[in-house]
């Protein structure tokens, strides 16, 4: 394998990490910007998807039954998502730092049922046929480049993800709604627009889309009851990063902070990268403390 | 209330002080672990409860403080010539230079102080000067113990790594296993909180206290009258991180191990939740949560290990929703408020004329207005 | 209570504020007085710590080796029990955090007042017991394989030495011919320590280490490591990973074209367990070195299997740590029958002067360092996740704390 196949290699992982982390991040970025509630509880929505493909898979075990698990992640954390915005989150509003340490309590005992129901193993989700295995390049300048199937599926759902939320958000009828409630949510109310259903919608939107991060997540890593911890303090970086509730700049703090840490972790560990990657984000938010993309707002006090 | 707390803290400190002669050894120590966790209590009671900054981080200022002492402590029990022994089977020969300054217990104590209160300083003054904060400045602290984690357990041959530092023989020549220095260590951690919780009592009470409920509840506001917000959150962040740190010496003088283990994601958060219990604007509840907290925990994990970590997310939701006030607002609902409470109500439509509050905004409870109006500039 | 700065005089204001702090008084009477609970036990028993993480990222693995702790003392009981008194095991969730476990041992020591303690997993548990056994003089009994470079007397090391474990299956990949060694590792003592010992004896051998990696504990992105891999082009990989990012970094590796039957795997962290909960697909074909295999061909390890089945469920497997700790509690009982005392000095002078006896894993018998002789397996893993045993050392190795050559000079001697 050439140095030149080895450095394009880790810009496919670069791009593939940015992926994950996009799909993990876009719900948090949604409901955060939209509503200024943080959700600690979302890396264990994705952890829910993780296990609702699983389940799917033991009764669907072959071919059809992975897109089917997905729909499930889909369904089932969105499901979710609401039941917990009308019982808790609702309950909240205006209290952004409170919302946050209740989600944690959330998260930690989605947890621990996910450990008493399925055990501290990961359990496997196997993927399908047509995504096992990988893509060799055997000439030129890319010889002995090796791109695994699974990984150019997360790039290729995480980009139509992006592009279906943004049209949902942006374009349709729903969109006009979630934009008016977001510039301005009293003037929104006052035209007759029901903020809690957009709330709602946008929140069961943004659960969904964890639930189909941990379907994805699966094909590469096993499913555990922490495997959300371990995403979400980068995805919680990425929105900050990206900036108040936008989807573009969550779409290109996700490819930044992929690019950054596969970056490093060619000269160093992975551990340093790590450390690298806080220090970059500290240094960013001093130039750009509103994020990549800020939106001009009317109110004053911002979360 | 007020005479309530200082009837409340005396009685409390008289119980504490005879602790050692009522109950056993073990119970001792974990009573002396734990008011060293209660001072990182205070700290955090007066940076989220008073300021409203909420620190996920804490974790990180304790563990520097810990491991400042630790060093000197793992320094203390070689020869001359001797490196600890987990440098040696890292493949070091000599002492790091950063280690060589901590073979002075002065300077490992002023250490385990100052290099908290920098630390938190710098990143309060990064963030905050460039206004970023409430849930950003929350997620970036929690980064930090994430990283710091991360970070010293990769950089094994310097700090231990993940198994931290611990087996320390004597402590600033005591010997650390004479029931004799145990009972003193636990005076000493007494005599230390009791120093914390009257300094930060009277901080509260300065015009310094006054100014960050006001940044808490009105930050634009404050902005307004003309005051710069910023070098107060930022002082009292690292009068926090200060509190940590001093909390993570005694800690580690107590328990004798530190590791990165203590000091990650998961014990930062538990750390807040211990204040929201005891109710998170009073320095008594803070403590009082610490202690409820922690020895609920060592004896219900005794029992049922895993009932334990459903009360613990139940205790967060709980708390927030339930109970924002804590165990003092618990209290407060034994009876109904003094009149005086219902008089200031009259003001509230005129305050809430002259600003804008979007639908979303906390919408406030006569108590919390009375609260503002009394701790702010209107009087 | 927001109340530093709230003026009240009245005297229906101070009479409830007065109820108030006596509320909060009981309260802290109630937090003193709740905490000195004890309970005491009679002179027909003897009690015993069972000291293991429940809950947290190290159940996964110490709830079952305390499984086969209680086995043991289930058995041990039910023949009689130990010097004419039962054993009554006090459980103790060490929570996967080393305070937790240094907390429940001072505990178990001060307030349970037991004669010994079977527990501890990772090495920073032990390490953070390590103090509280000394300072309180107890005696510990550890069941895992770990780093070495330790030696105290309040400690029974039955886990495997460096020179038991890694050194043997290096033995091994010699014999089988390879050359150039891809060092990989979760970042903690263990893989650090055991790839510094075995980097020395690579070299030493006259072979080549390719590169050494490390990934933060539980971590699943092995996209770099892959890439790495595939530049350096080792004969084998050498993986001290520990737990779920096994999953990940094998699930990773066959999605770049490197399933185990290309390239070699030697895994010090993947036992049956592990092996079953992966899927034995996954892992099929790659190598493990340990002190014991579930298939192991011996009659004590055979009863074991079928005791420990019986007790937890027929489609349960055992590991090398599990075998341990149910070894652990049978020396313990023969040492205090030996020295007819359950004093921790006389156990445990008495424990390294047993007989060969062979428990569980063929003859073993504690060296006079307080570690355990034992013999070196190598084994590959079958598509049922079992281990076919494809090399033993030639008899029971002798534990070394302190490997010479990477360690020159330091012993293990024990008062």
């Amino acid at each position: 394998m050439t140095e030149f196949a080895l450095l394009i290699g880790q810009g496919f992982n670069a791009v593939s990490v940015a992926s994950i982390l996009l799909l993990a991040a876009l719900g948090l970025a949604l409901s955060f910007g939209l509503m200024g509630v943080i959700n600690m509880a979302h890396g264990e929505l994705l952890m829910m998807g993780g296990y609702l493909t699983y389940l799917t898979l033991q009764y669907l075990p072959h071919g059809i039954g992975y897109p089917i698990g997905m729909l499930v992640a889909f369904a089932g954390t969105a499901i979710f998502g609401a039941i917990l915005e009308v019982t808790l989150i609702r309950r909240l509003y205006g209290r952004p730092l409170d919302t946050l340490l209740a989600t944690w309590g959330v998260s930690l005992i989605l947890q621990q049922a996910a450990r008493s129901i399925f055990g501290p193993i990961g359990n496997e989700v196997t993927a399908p046929a047509w995504l096992a295995g990988s893509i060799r390049i055997s000439g030129g300048l890319l010889r002995g480049l090796d791109l695994p199937v699974s990984r150019l599926f997360i790039i290729m759902l995480s980009a139509a993800v992006l592009g279906l939320v943004a049209l949902l958000t942006t374009r349709a009828r729903m969109g006009m709604l979630v934009q008016a409630v977001h510039q301005d949510r009293s003037m929104a109310e006052a035209l007759g627009i029901n903020t809690r259903i957009v709330d709602l919608l946008v929140f069961a939107i943004g659960s969904g889309v964890a639930g189909l991060a941990g379907s994805a997540l699966a094909l590469i890593a096993p499913v555990t009851p922490t495997v959300g911890q371990s995403y979400i303090v980068y995805a919680f970086l990425v929105v900050i990063v990206g900036g108040l509730g936008s989807l573009l700049g969550t779409a290109m703090a996700a490819l930044m902070v992929g690019l950054f840490s596969a970056g490093w972790q060619i000269f160093t560990s992975v551990s340093t990268s790590d450390v690298l990657l806080l220090v970059f984000v500290i240094a960013f938010i001093q130039f750009r403390p509103r994020g990549m993309v800020s939106i001009r707002s009317r109110s004053l006090e911002e979360t | 209330m007020r005479r309530i707390a200082v009837v409340a803290s005396s009685v409390g400190m008289l119980l504490l002080l005879f602790a050692p002669f009522c109950i056993g050894a073990y119970n001792l120590s974990l009573l002396g672990r734990f008011l060293a966790m209660a001072i990182l209590a205070l700290g955090i009671s007066l940076v989220w409860g008073s300021a409203g900054i909420l620190p996920l981080g804490q974790g990180l200022f304790f563990g520097l403080g810990a491991y400042a002492v630790a060093m000197h402590l793992k320094l203390e029990a070689l020869g001359p010539g001797e490196i600890p022994d987990f440098m040696q089977w890292n493949g070091l020969n000599s002492l790091p230079w950063l280690w060589v300054p901590f073979k002075s217990g002065v300077f490992a104590i002023a250490a385990s102080v100052i290099v908290p209160v920098l630390f938190a300083a710098a990143l309060a003054w990064l963030l905050f000067h460039r206004r970023v904060g409430g849930v950003y400045f929350a997620i970036i602290t929690q980064a930090l113990a994430l990283a710091a984690t991360t970070f010293i357990i990769s950089q094994q041959p310097y700090t231990g790594g993940f198994n931290g530092l611990t087996d320390f023989a004597n402590a600033f020549g005591f010997a650390l296993s004479d029931q004799r220095t145990q009972t003193d260590l636990y005076y000493l951690t007494l005599l230390i909180l009791a120093l914390s919780f009257l300094g930060s009592w009277w901080l509260l009470e300065t015009q310094f206290g006054k100014l960050l409920r006001a940044i808490r509840d009105g930050e634009n506001r404050v902005r307004f009258f003309g005051y710069d917000p910023a070098p107060y959150k930022v002082a009292v962040f690292a009068i926090g991180a200060m509190l940590a740190g001093v909390a993570g010496v005694l800690f580690t003088l107590n328990i004798g191990v530190i590791s990165p283990a203590m000091i990650g994601v998961v014990p930062s958060i538990e750390m807040v939740i211990w204040v929201a219990v005891g109710g998170r604007e009073s320095l008594i509840g803070a403590i009082l949560g610490t202690l409820l907290v922690n020895f609920a925990k060592d004896k219900i994990s005794s029992a049922f290990p895993e009932l334990w970590l459903y009360m613990m997310g139940g205790l967060f939701v709980l708390v927030v929703t339930v109970l924002p006030e804590g165990l003092g607002g618990l209290l407060r609902l034994l009876g109904p408020e003094p009149e005086e409470s219902r008089k200031t109500l009259a003001i509230a439509p005129v305050v809430k004329a002259s600003e804008e509050v979007p639908r979303f905004e906390r919408q406030e409870t006569p108590d919390q207005l009375k609260k503002r109006m009394n701790g702010g500039a209107v009087q | 209570m927001t109340s530093y700065h709230r003026k009240s005089r009245t005297s229906v204001g101070s009479r409830r504020e007065y109820l108030k702090a006596v509320g909060i008084t009981l309260a802290l009477v109630v937090v003193l007085g709740a905490i000195n609970s004890r309970a005491e036990a009679d002179d027909s028993t003897v009690k015993v710590g069972v000291l293991h993480s429940l809950t947290g990222t190290m159940a996964i693995s110490e709830v079952t080796v305390e499984n086969a702790t209680m086995l043991a003392i289930d058995q041990i009981n039910a023949a009689g029990g130990v010097n004419g008194k039962q054993i009554v095991p006090i459980v103790e969730d060490g929570a996967s955090e080393p305070a937790t476990f240094a907390q429940k041992a001072q505990k178990l020591i001060q307030e349970d007042k037991v004669v010994t303690v079977f527990g501890g997993w990772t090495s920073a548990s032990r390490k953070a017991m390590l103090p509280v056994f000394e300072r309180f003089h107890g005696l510990l009994w550890y069941p895992v394989q770990f780093e070495g470079n330790e030696c105290s007397a309040d400690i029974m090391y039955s886990g495997a030495q460096p020179n038991q474990q890694i050194l043997p299956a290096l033995e091994w990949a010699e014999q089988k011919g390879y050359k150039s060694y891809f060092l990989l590792g979760s970042d903690y003592v263990f893989p650090r320590t055991a790839n510094l010992i075995l980097k020395k004896h690579i070299v030493h051998d006259g072979l080549k280490v390719v590169d050494e990696e490390y990934v933060p504990l539980g971590g699943t992105d092995f996209s770099a490591i892959v890439n790495k891999i595939q530049a350096a082009k080792p004969d084998v990989v050498f993986n001290t990973l520990n737990g779920d990012s096994n999953v990940s970094f094998f699930k990773q590796m066959s999605a770049a074209g490197l399933p185990s039957s290309k390239l070699p795997v030697m895994s010090f962290s993947i036992a049956e367990p592990e092996a079953k909960a992966m899927g034995p697909s996954l892992v099929q074909g790659s190598y493990a070195a340990w002190n014991y295999f579930q298939s192991l061909d011996d009659p004590a390890s055979k009863k074991f299997v079928a005791d420990y089945k019986a007790k937890y469920g027929s489609d349960s497997v055992v590991d090398d740590p599990m075998a341990h700790g149910y070894l652990d509690v049978y020396v313990w009982a023969a040492a205090a029958e030996r020295a007819k005392s359950f004093d921790v000095d006389k156990v445990r002078r008495a424990a390294v002067k047993l007989e060969w006896k062979d428990i569980v894993m063929g003859k073993t018998k504690f060296a006079v360092n307080q570690s355990l002789y034992q013999t070196a397996y190598v084994g590959q893993l079958d598509a049922s996740g079992q281990f076919d045993i494809l090399w033993h050392s030639q008899k029971p190795i002798f534990p070394e704390p302190y490997d010479p050559l990477a360690f020159p000079g330091k012993k293990c001697v024990i008062p």
